[in-house]
C-alpha cells in the first residue's frame, strides 16, 4: 500500500489531460507528420496507465466505466470493416483514398479514409494495452 | 442460371435466421417456420424435371477466387436431380415428422433446425457442385452438421461418443478425398468435374491416377459407411430419430454413392475401381445384414440394415463400372444394368428406409423402448403403424408388391451377370458375387421380418414397457404414410420414374451408351420363372426356416467376440493416439518457460544462421556507411555499460531499469537518425513495457533463489551470445547483399501514391495495410489470451464434470 502519493496524484490529474490531448494530436497529425494510429493509441493508453499507477484500479474503473475488451474488439472491427468499405466502391480490399475539402472555419482540410482505418488501430491498441495491464494487476 | 446457387444457399441462410425466429416467437413450434423451405426447394427441383428428362444439364458458375480456379459452379443433371429430390422431398417429410416428434418445451429446437437446415444446404451443395474444392467444402459441412445433430442430446455420453466417432471417421475419409481431388487437379489442371470427365482418356496412364482413385474411394467409403468404416453408423443412431431417418439413411450416407456415381465416368473401367467398389460393397452388404440380425435395439438393427443396403448399391455401382472397360458396345451393355439397378434401389431405399425409421421413432415415442426383447403384440394397439411397417419391411425384404422387390430382382440379375464377365479375372472370382448376395439377402429377409413380427406380433407384455402404448397422432403418421404410398406406387409404375429420373441419370453416368438399344430397360414385375425369382423364393423359404431356428444357430455370432470387433479397434486406436500424442507432447512441453525460449531461439539460430553460412551471404560492405559522429559514439558507450551492468545486477529492479535505459537510448538513436516516428513509438513502448515489468514483479520469484549453477547458465550463455552474434551478422550483411531493386521509390512518391507525406504511416495504412490489419488482429488475440489466462481459471475440480 502506498502511504502518500499526493504529489503523483495531483500531477497526474493535470498530466493525463496533456497526454490525452497530445495523443489525439499525434493521431490526427499522422498523415503528413510524425504520429498515426499506433503511436496515438499507445500515447492514449499510457495516459490511462498513468491513472492506474497514481490511483487504484477500483477508483479508475469507477471513473471510466469502459470495458476495454470491447474497445479492442470495436477497434479490430473498424479496421477490418473500413478495409471492406473499399470493396463497395469496386476497389481492392483495404484501398485507401483521400481528398481535400474547403470547410468554413478550418479552410482547406484534407480527409482520408486511412484515418478511419487508423482509428481502428488506435482503439485496438488502447483496448489491448489496458486489458493486459488491468488483468495482470488485478491478479495480485 | 443463378437461381440454383440461390437454392443451395437458401437453407444455409435460413439456418442463421432460425435462432432469431425462436426468440421472437417463443410459442411457435419452429418446425412450422422451417417446413416451407424444403417444400419450396422441392417444388423448384420438381419443376426442373422436364428440362432434365430431355437430357439437358443446367449449369451455372459464379467466380469466387479466380487465382485458385475456384468457382462456385453448379451442374444439375439427372444424377444430381435424383439426389436433390431426395434431399428436399425427404427433408420436407422429416421436418413435418419432427414437429410432432420433438417437443417444443423440452428440446432446444432452434439448435435442431439450424443444424438441419445447414445440413440440407450442404448436402444440396455436395450433389450440385461441379468444382472439386467447393464440393469438398460442402462435403465437410455435411460431416459437421451431422456431428452437431448426433450430439444434439449432448448431455448423454453415448451421443458425444457417437458424434465424435462419426466425425473422426467421415472427416478422415474426407481429407483423403481432398488429397485425391488435388491429385486429379494436378493431372488435369482443372477443378471442374465435367472437364475432368472429358479428359478421362488422357489421364488414365498417369501415375497418380490409381492413387487418386483409391483416396477418393476412401472418402466415399467412410461417408457411406462401407466395411470396415461402417462402425460409425450404429453409434450415430444416438441422434434424434428424424435425423437418423434423414441423414443416416436417406441422404448423407448416400453422398458416398453419389461420389462413386459422379466419378464413374472418370475411373470406371479401371480394375482397381471395379474390385474395390464392388468387392467392398458386396462384403458390406453381407456383413451389415448378418450383423443386423443379432441386434436387439430396433434402431441399431436399422443402422446395420442401412449399412447392408448401402453396400448393395455400392457393389452395383462397381459391377456397372465394368461397362466402361473397352468402350461402349452391345456386348457390354448388359453390365450397365447394374448401375440402373443401383439408381433405382437408391430411390426405393430412401422411401422404405425413411418410413421404417419414422415407424421405429413412433414405436419408441409410443412405448418408451426400442428393445425387441421387450416389444411385442402392438398390432391391436397401433394398427396403422403396423400396416406401415409391413409395407416398409416387406419392401426391404424384396417381396412383391413393393418397390424393393423390383430392385432386388435387378440386383440379382446384375450379380448373376458378374461371373460371365470376361474381364478383371471375373470368370474365376465372379461366382462369389451371386453367392454372397444371396446369403446377404437371406439375412436381409430375416431382419426385415424381425421388425414386423417381434414388434407387432407375439405376446404383449405391458409390464416391460415404459408407457401405455397408443397410436401416434396423425401428424406423425403422415410422413411415413406418404413414403409408404411411394413404396407401392413405384411397384406399379416404375417406368415413370425410369423415364423421368433414372434415364437422364444413366445418360450422365455413362454418356457413351446414350441412345443405345436396351440401355434403359423396361422395368416389369414379372419376368417368368427365371433364376432371379427362384433365388427370391429360396430367400423366403430359408429365411423363414432360419428365423424360426434362430436360437439354435445364434452361437455363430460367438465366433466374433466383442474383444476382436472393429469397434474395439477404433477405441484402441483412439486411446493409443491420445496417449501417444500426450507422451510426445509432454516430452517437449515441459511447462518450463526457459525451455520454450531455448526452442524458439535455438531454431532461429539454426535456421537463419545456417542459411547465412550455407548460402555464403556473410559479406561486409562498409563503403556506403555514414561516418560515426560523437553523439553516436557516446550513446554506444552508454548502452554497452548498461548491457554489461544487467549481467551483474543484484536485483530485478536494477535490471529492469537498465533494460529501460537501453530502450530509451535506442529512441535517442532514432532521433539522431531523423526517424521521429520510430523514436516516439520506441519511447512510449518502452514506458509501457517498463510499467508492465513492474506489475509482473509481484508474481516473480526472488532473484537470488534462482538456480545460478553453471549447468543452468551455460545453455543460456550459448543461446544469448549466439543470438547477439547472429543479429550483428545479419545487420552488417544486409548492406553487402543486394538481392533486388530498392523499393524506396514508393516511399519517395508516397504523396502521389497514398496521399500522405508521412512515409511510415503511408506504409502502415496504405502500402502494407494488410499487415497492419492482421497485426491489430494478432494484438487483439494476444490481449484476449492474456485476459483469459489470468481471469478464467477453472474452479477446483470443475473440469471433471464434463469428463464423466
Amino acid at each position: 500500500m502506498r502511504e502518500n502519493d499526493i504529489i503523483l496524484q495531483t500531477v497526474s490529474k493535470v498530466a493525463v489531460f496533456i497526454i490525452l490531448t497530445f495523443g489525439v494530436y499525434l493521431f490526427l497529425s499522422g498523415h503528413h507528420n510524425p504520429g498515426g494510429g499506433f503511436i496515438g493509441g499507445l500515447t492514449l493508453s499510457s495516459a490511462f496507465v498513468l491513472l492506474y499507477i497514481a490511483f487504484d484500479v477500483e477508483s479508475v474503473n469507477a471513473g471510466i466505466p469502459l470495458n476495454y475488451k470491447m474497445v479492442a474488439a470495436v477497434g479490430v472491427l473498424i479496421a477490418i470493416c473500413t478495409g471492406m468499405g473499399s470493396l463497395l466502391f469496386g476497389s481492392a480490399f483495404l484501398s485507401q483514398s483521400s481528398a481535400y475539402f474547403n470547410l468554413p472555419v478550418f479552410g482547406k482540410t484534407g480527409f482520408a479514409t486511412v484515418t478511419l482505418f487508423e482509428s481502428g488501430v488506435a482503439l485496438g491498441v488502447v483496448g489491448v494495452v489496458i486489458t493486459i495491464m488491468v488483468s495482470i494487476s488485478e491478479d495480485v | 442460371m443463378i437461381s440454383i446457387h440461390a437454392f443451395i444457399l437458401i437453407p444455409i441462410l435460413t439456418a442463421f435466421l432460425i435462432p432469431i425466429f425462436g426468440r421472437q416467437f417463443p410459442k411457435l413450434h419452429l418446425g412450422w417456420v422451417v417446413l416451407p423451405v424444403p417444400i419450396l426447394l422441392f417444388s423448384f427441383f420438381v419443376s426442373k424435371i422436364p428440362v432434365i428428362s430431355a437430357n439437358k444439364a443446367i449449369t451455372g458458375s459464379v467466380a469466387w477466387i479466380r487465382a485458385l480456379d475456384l468457382h462456385f459452379a453448379v451442374y444439375l443433371d439427372g444424377l444430381s436431380l435424383i439426389f436433390t429430390l431426395l434431399i428436399t422431398g425427404i427433408g420436407s417429410l422429416v421436418v413435418l415428422y419432427s414437429i410432432f416428434y420433438l417437443s417444443k418445451e423440452k428440446e432446444s429446437l432452434s439448435h435442431f433446425y439450424t443444424y438441419l437446415l445447414l445440413f440440407m444446404g450442404a448436402m444440396l451443395g455436395v450433389v450440385l457442385s461441379d468444382n472439386l474444392m467447393v464440393l469438398y467444402l460442402f462435403w465437410e459441412l455435411t460431416s459437421i452438421s451431422s456431428f452437431l445433430l448426433i450430439a444434439f442430446w449432448f448431455r448423454r455420453k453415448k451421443s458425444r461418443y457417437g458424434a465424435q466417432k462419426s466425425f473422426l471417421i467421415t472427416v478422415g475419409g474426407g481429407i483423403a478425398m481432398l488429397v485425391g481431388f488435388i491429385m486429379l487437379q494436378v493431372m488435369t489442371a482443372t477443378n471442374s468435374v465435367q472437364e475432368i470427365i472429358a479428359m478421362r482418356d488422357s489421364i488414365q496412364d498417369h501415375e497418380l491416377f490409381v492413387p487418386s482413385l483409391v483416396l477418393i474411394l476412401l472418402g466415399a467409403f467412410t461417408k457411406s459407411a462401407q466395411f470396415p468404416f461402417h462402425i460409425w453408423l450404429p453409434d450415430a443412431m444416438e441422434a434424434p430419430t428424424p435425423v437418423s431417418a434423414y441423414l443416416h439413411s436417406a441422404t448423407m450416407v448416400k453422398a458416398g454413392l453419389f461420389l462413386v456415381a459422379r466419378f464413374t465416368p472418370v475411373f470406371g473401367g479401371e480394375a482397381t475401381w471395379f474390385w474395390l467398389v464392388s468387392g467392398v460393397g458386396i462384403f458390406t452388404m453381407f456383413w451389415g445384414s448378418f450383423t443386423a440380425v443379432r441386434q436387439n435395439d430396433l434402431k441399431a438393427l436399422l443402422a446395420y440394415s442401412t449399412i447392408s443396403q448401402l453396400g448393395l448399391m455400392m457393389s452395383l455401382f462397381g459391377l456397372g463400372s465394368a461397362a466402361l472397360q473397352g468402350g461402349a458396345s452391345t456386348n457390354s451393355i448388359i453390365y450397365t444394368q447394374a448401375i440402373f439397378a443401383a439408381l433405382f434401389h437408391l430411390v426405393n431405399h430412401a422411401t422404405f428406409k425413411g418410413a421404417l425409421f419414422m415407424i421405429v421413432g413412433i414405436v419408441d415415442h409410443g412405448v418408451g423402448t426400442r428393445d425387441v426383447r421387450k416389444l411385442g403384440g402392438l398390432l391391436s394397439l397401433m394398427p396403422i403403424t403396423f400396416t406401415l411397417s409391413v409395407i416398409g419391411s416387406f419392401s426391404m425384404a424384396g417381396l412383391p408388391p413393393f418397390n424393393g422387390f423390383l430392385s432386388k430382382e435387378m440386383f440379382f440379375t446384375a450379380v448373376l451377370n458378374a461371373p460371365e464377365m470376361s474381364i478383371f479375372s471375373m470368370d474365376t472370382w465372379g461366382l462369389l458375387f451371386p453367392i454372397i448376395a444371396w446369403i446377404g439377402s437371406i439375412f436381409t429377409f430375416i431382419y426385415s421380418m424381425i421388425i414386423v413380427f417381434r414388434t407387432f406380433l407375439g405376446p404383449y407384455r405391458r409390464e416391460r414397457l415404459e408407457k401405455d402404448p397408443h397410436e401416434a397422432p396423425i401428424g406423425m403418421l403422415l410422413s411415413p404414410i406418404v413414403l409408404c404410398t411411394f413404396v407401392i406406387l413405384l411397384f406399379f409404375f416404375p417406368n415413370l420414374l425410369s423415364k423421368y429420373l433414372l434415364a437422364p441419370a444413366m445418360n450422365g453416368i455413362l454418356p457413351t451408351y446414350q441412345n443405345m438399344e436396351g440401355f434403359i430397360p423396361k422395368i416389369s414385375a414379372w419376368h417368368g420363372f427365371n433364376l432371379e425369382l427362384l433365388m427370391t423364393a429360396g430367400v423366403v423359404i430359408l429365411g423363414i426356416v432360419l428365423m424360426n431356428t434362430y436360437r439354435f444357430w445364434n452361437v455363430i455370432y460367438d465366433l466374433f467376440p466383442e474383444k476382436l470387433s472393429l469397434d474395439r479397434g477404433y477405441q484402441w486406436i483412439l486411446a493409443a493416439s491420445e496417449s501417444g500424442s500426450k507422451k510426445a507432447t509432454d516430452r517437449y512441453m515441459t511447462g518450463f518457460l526457459p525451455n520454450y525460449l531455448y526452442y524458439i531461439f535455438g531454431f532461429l539460430l539454426l535456421m537463419v544462421g545456417g542459411t547465412l553460412f550455407l548460402s555464403g551471404s556473410i559479406a561486409f560492405d562498409p563503403s556506403n556507411d555514414a561516418s560515426v559522429s560523437l553523439y553516436e559514439g557516446v550513446f554506444v558507450g552508454i548502452m554497452s555499460i548498461a548491457v554489461v551492468g544487467i549481467l551483474f545486477a543484484k536485483s530485478r529492479m536494477t535490471a529492469t531499469l537498465l533494460n529501460g535505459l537501453l530502450g530509451y537510448s535506442i529512441a535517442v538513436f532514432f532521433v539522431l537518425f531523423r526517424a521521429p516516428d520510430l523514436a516516439l513509438t520506441q519511447l512510449v513502448v518502452e514506458t509501457v513495457t517498463t510499467v508492465l515489468f513492474l506489475l509482473c514483479f509481484y508474481h516473480l520469484p526472488e532473484w537470488s533463489k534462482e538456480d545460478r549453477s553453471w549447468k543452468v547458465r551455460f545453455p543460456k550463455i550459448i543461446i544469448s551470445i549466439g543470438m547477439g552474434a547472429l543479429t550483428v551478422l545479419i545487420a552488417l550483411s544486409v548492406q553487402g547483399n543486394k538481392l533486388f531493386e530498392s523499393i524506396s521509390s514508393y516511399f519517395e512518391d508516397s504523396y502521389e501514391l497514398a496521399g500522405g507525406r508521412n512515409i511510415v504511416n503511408s506504409i502502415l495504412g496504405d502500402f502494407r495495410a494488410f499487415d497492419t490489419m492482421l497485426e491489430v488482429v494478432v494484438l487483439f488475440i494476444a490481449g484476449i489470451g492474456v485476459y483469459t489466462l489470468v481471469k478464467l481459471k477453472a474452479p477446483q475440480g470443475g473440469d471433471k464434470i464434463e469428463r464423466k
